[in-house]
């Protein structure tokens, strides 16, 4: 973060509020964070934490009639909250492109997985129909679809899930995108096909120097990927580091309750510890730490003050009032 | 593909099958015999019997209805009681009527239904989406009767454009596609097309606000597509539910809207029907609504022929 080159991705106090129910629901309350390229960075929190309404903001997705948002976004030298249009229709999909959590939902069922990918390519470049075959046949050798050639004319139904989230993959890498962003990539796959994804997905970014922006509520998978995490809860985030030192030395009571949930290294037959209560109701924040209700450390300061970022070492920061505890 | 079409065929045999037992049936389930009604009251009981044994009502009902199923086969539905004429031309030249009226109609239904429930499935919620559907509500309930005696009403009696009546100058028959007879066919066609409008109307906004607020619409914008590209696919998400709803709504239509075709004097299936019944012409409705069966199951064949062919999921082996 420090180095002297722009971040691929910037965000700056990036506030997303839903207008469309009876009451606003604020989803993102002042997310910072940047990517350097090249980096993989996981977003991890449970549901409603923001983590998906923060990585859609990132291609501007949100409807702009029902949402308000502000702050700014930047990705690639791009201003993206700025985009509309065309412009943005043309740095989606180019520039940064999606993975979606569930691909039976994310392929129109009715076209080929080809025609799809032919015509993400065709959207963005001049070339013939011919050509964007090929690259698409080459795209799904690229991701190891097994005979690629047959699979380009399969439908999304005709394939098993990992291969369709791997077609989905090669559909995000179809125009040579510098940033990706993954969705819960995994979430809806079996267990063994889990790990090749991941896999896949790490090596691929690798080859092609991609930047990554994971969402994920999977803490294995963060650890799997990831260079950096980020743990949201209720639109902030609320401690953020490279992996191996959230992994080691968690310092948040949030993150804490995340690691100590998991399955992993749990004793057999020991209940697994899991947080107490329920993520807040996030069109009424409570002004003071949203983690409070559920925190065992809380003191009464939680109440009424928001904490503020406090360094922990070098690139981990988290927030909370008892960081001296 | 074509195995698949084969194949429906074969499956229709049973269906055809039924229909023209029902239609056989028909004749039989009515107290007394056809021709109860014809022989005069006051015929001896040997002309009677002559009768009877002449058109064959003195045989098992079974034996009655091989010969009857052999002679449609051979395309003789018989000869109406009411004309002496036989029954299959007098049905073809009403189907002809009918079939143009009706596909005209499903036509103009199709364009106006698609087009509103395309605007109201767009635009959800909006002033716009209430007028279109409203307009679909008024076209399934509005009673077709009555509009089509207020179209006469205003289009013939009060501004005098368009003939209230018949299929043809002077009640000819003999169609041809010129302004003289197509004149004929503006106001039944409008008027029947506002069933099919509503009906279509009503399904695509239901399944275009079903589409647009599935993933692969965010998905596709997430590539760059933009409204018009996103809108290439909802269009064809939507064409094989659509066409169905349209091929159905044709085979009703092609039922023949007995009220439609009889305020319009439209020679048709239904306008038939009716003077079937009326006259009690047996043979002549037995055939009719034969006819109309059949055409009903060859629809519904075509429809999921087609359907196969646009939806990829639908994979009927």
């Amino acid at each position: 973060m420090s180095e002297a080159a722009a971040p691929m991705i910037d965000i700056r106090d990036l506030n997303v509020t839903f207008t469309g129910g009876r009451k606003p629901v604020r989803a993102v309350n002042g997310v910072t964070f940047s990517v350097p390229r090249g980096e993989v960075l996981a977003l991890l929190g449970e549901s409603g934490s923001g983590k998906s309404v923060t990585l859609r903001s990132i291609l501007n997705m949100h409807p702009k009639k029902r949402t308000v948002s502000s702050g700014s976004i930047t990705a690639g030298g791009l201003d993206v909250m700025a985009l509309s249009g065309r412009a943005l229709a043309d740095y989606r999909g180019k520039l940064t492109s999606m993975i979606f959590q569930e691909p039976l939902l994310a392929f129109d069922p009715v076209y080929t997985v080809g025609a799809q990918i032919v015509e993400s390519i065709r959207r963005h470049e001049p070339v013939s129909k011919a050509e964007a075959y090929a690259r698409a046949l080459g795209l799904l050798q690229k991701v190891k679809i097994p005979s690629a050639e047959r699979r380009l004319a399969a439908y999304p139904h005709e394939m098993s899930g990992g291969m369709r989230q791997r077609a989905m993959i090669a559909l995000a890498l179809a125009c040579n995108p510098q940033i990706l962003l993954a969705d819960e990539p995994t979430t809806a796959l079996d267990a063994t096909v889990q790990i090749q994804i991941l896999l896949l997905l790490r090596e691929l970014q690798r080859e092609l120097g991609l930047t990554v922006i994971l969402v994920t509520h999977d803490i294995g998978v963060a650890v799997e990927v990831a260079d950096r995490v980020a743990v949201m809860y209720a639109g902030r985030i609320v401690e953020t580091g490279p992996v191996r030192e959230i992994i080691r030395n968690p310092r948040h009571p949030y993150t804490q309750g995340l690691l100590a949930s998991r399955a992993h290294g749990a004793m057999t037959g020991a209940r697994l510890d899991a947080i107490p209560g329920a993520p807040p109701d996030l069109s009424s924040l409570p002004p003071g730490c949203a983690f409070r209700p559920r925190c065992k450390f809380a003191v009464t300061d939680c109440e009424t003050i928001q904490p503020d970022e406090t360094a922990v070492s070098p690139g981990h920061w988290m927030r909370c009032l008892r960081s001296a505890a | 593909m074509l195995l698949y079409a084969l194949k429906r065929l074969v499956y229709m045999l049973p269906v055809a099958l039924g229909v023209s037992l029902v239609c056989f049936m028909l004749v039989h389930i009515t107290p007394g015999d056809p021709l109860t009604a014809v022989i005069p009251v006051d015929a001896s009981a040997e002309v009677q019997a002559e009768m009877r044994a002449i058109y064959g009502f003195d045989k098992p009902l079974p034996v009655q209805y091989a010969i009857w199923l052999g002679k449609v086969m051979l395309g003789d539905l018989g000869t109406s009681i009411a004309t002496g004429r036989a029954v299959l031309g007098e049905v073809m030249r009403a189907v002809g009527n009918t079939l143009m009226l009706a596909a005209v109609a499903t036509m103009i239904g199709f364009f106006f239904g698609c087009l509103f429930g395309f605007v109201a499935g767009y635009f959800r919620n909006s002033p716009i989406d209430r007028i279109a559907s409203l307009l679909s509500v008024l076209g399934v309930s509005v009673p077709h009767y009555w509009l089509g005696m207020v179209m006469v009403i205003i289009f013939s009696v009060q501004l005098n454009w368009l003939p209230a009546t018949g299929a043809g100058p002077g009640g000819s028959t003999d169609w041809t596609w010129d302004w003289v007879h197509i004149r004929h066919l503006i106001l039944p066609a409008i008027t029947m097309s506002v069933i099919p409008m509503g009906v279509i109307a009503r399904t695509v906004r239901a399944l275009v606000a079903e589409i647009l607020s599935q993933e692969f619409v965010h998905a596709l914008a997430a590539k760059g597509l933009m409204d018009r590209g996103i809108f290439r696919h909802v269009v064809k998400n939507t064409a094989p539910t659509a066409l169905a709803v349209m091929g159905l709504q044709l085979g009703y239509l092609l039922g023949g809207s007995i009220l439609i075709e009889t305020v319009f004097s439209w020679p048709g299936t239904g306008f038939l029907l009716n003077l079937a019944i009326f006259q009690r012409d047996l043979p002549l409705l037995q055939g009719t609504i034969l006819v109309l069966a059949m055409f009903f199951v060859m629809l519904n064949l075509l429809v999921d022929v087609l359907q196969t062919a646009l939806d990829p999921r639908i994979q009927r082996g």
